[in-house]
């Protein structure tokens, strides 16, 4: 997968690795700003109220 | 990083065979690579929880004090000065309350009304956990509206500050800014002093308790007593325990000591030195 998505980047090797390192970069934002806060809240390990539910 | 079958010795480089093995290598780098992802992604989330909510919270719970437009500023934690700046203000130099406007009684204190959900309402000052410490209560106990996002929640169906009955709120232990990281270090008589736009309300802790999650007595009128008409003014803090687990729940129970209305200086539970 990862070998097919270098081999399919344009240019030569610095900029393949740019393009990666900027991808790597946006992957990371999604998850932490979008993704893990959603994904989070449906999680009960992280409790502090008392309910009865 | 494609994976060549190197040709294996005796067998027949017959067409219909090596396509085959060599779709086999294929399938088996893929699941590879995609288990390997997703140990990253899960090493992530770890970093995440740990680290970054609480510059995520943080930033957030900030702003919310930020905009809070009290006569006294709740960021400036009197004694040591805002937040902002390094220098403390000189003890002598912040207006304390004066004794004469301090009511020890819940009778004529200003209660506010029902908010809406996620509105911040007022400001929670714990001298124990510094004269700086700060942080803005909003209203309800959702996790992502207002829990994971603007720290201290107000249990929708329980009293407002100063109100006869059991104010209670919840806020993270660890992460997301964990307001109530160091619940534990509470002892009885400190002072828990919630700021509103209307009056100071300067409660006592009486007691703590650790309870099952699902010990909602812990929020009933009268604290730990369902069913009982209350006559004072409580205050209730629940957290989770132990520390990064959510198997208990951390209860802090308080009374109101007194109440006095705000333009008029700070209490002096919250000025260093005072």
């Amino acid at each position: 997968m990862y070998g097919w998505i270098w081999s399919h980047l344009p240019g030569p090797i610095w900029a393949r690795a740019i393009i990666a390192v900027l991808a790597l970069a946006i992957v990371v934002l999604v998850l932490f700003e979008w993704v893990f806060p959603g994904v989070s809240a449906l999680l009960p390990f992280q409790e502090q109220t008392v309910t009865d539910a | 990083m494609t994976l060549q079958s190197p040709p294996e010795p005796g067998l027949d480089a017959s067409p219909t065979a090596r396509p085959t093995r060599r779709s086999i290598d294929h399938v088996l780098m893929l699941v590879g690579e995609i288990l390997i992802t997703a140990g990253v992604i899960l090493g992530l989330f770890v970093v995440w929880q740990l680290f970054y909510t609480d510059v995520q919270s943080g930033r957030t719970q900030s702003a919310a004090l930020d905009e809070l437009t009290f006569p006294e500023m709740p960021r400036v934690a009197a004694g040591t000065g805002t937040v902002d700046t390094a220098e403390p203000a000189a003890p002598e130099l912040v207006e304390l309350i004066p004794d004469e406007l301090k009511v020890y009684s819940p009778a004529g204190a200003p209660v506010l009304g029902k908010q809406s959900e996620a509105t911040t309402f007022g400001a929670l000052h714990v001298p124990r956990w510094g004269y700086d410490y700060v942080k803005p209560i909003s209203e309800g106990t959702s996790r992502a509206r207002v829990l994971d996002a603007l720290g201290i929640g107000h249990y929708s169906d329980t009293a407002m500050p100063g109100d006869v009955g059991n104010f209670s709120i919840a806020g993270h232990r660890t992460t997301y800014g964990k307001p109530f990281t160091d619940i534990q270090t509470l002892e009885m008589g400190d002072a828990l002093v919630v700021q509103t736009d209307s009056a100071w309300y300067v409660y006592r802790v009486t007691s703590a308790e650790i309870v099952q999650p699902s010990y909602i007595a812990a929020i009933a009128p009268t604290p730990d007593q369902p069913g009982v008409a209350p006559t004072v003014a409580s205050i209730t803090l629940t957290t989770c325990h132990p520390r990064y687990s959510a198997a208990q729940r951390y209860i802090v129970h308080g009374e109101l000591e007194y109440w006095a209305p705000t333009g008029h200086g700070y209490p002096s539970e919250i000025v260093e030195g005072a």
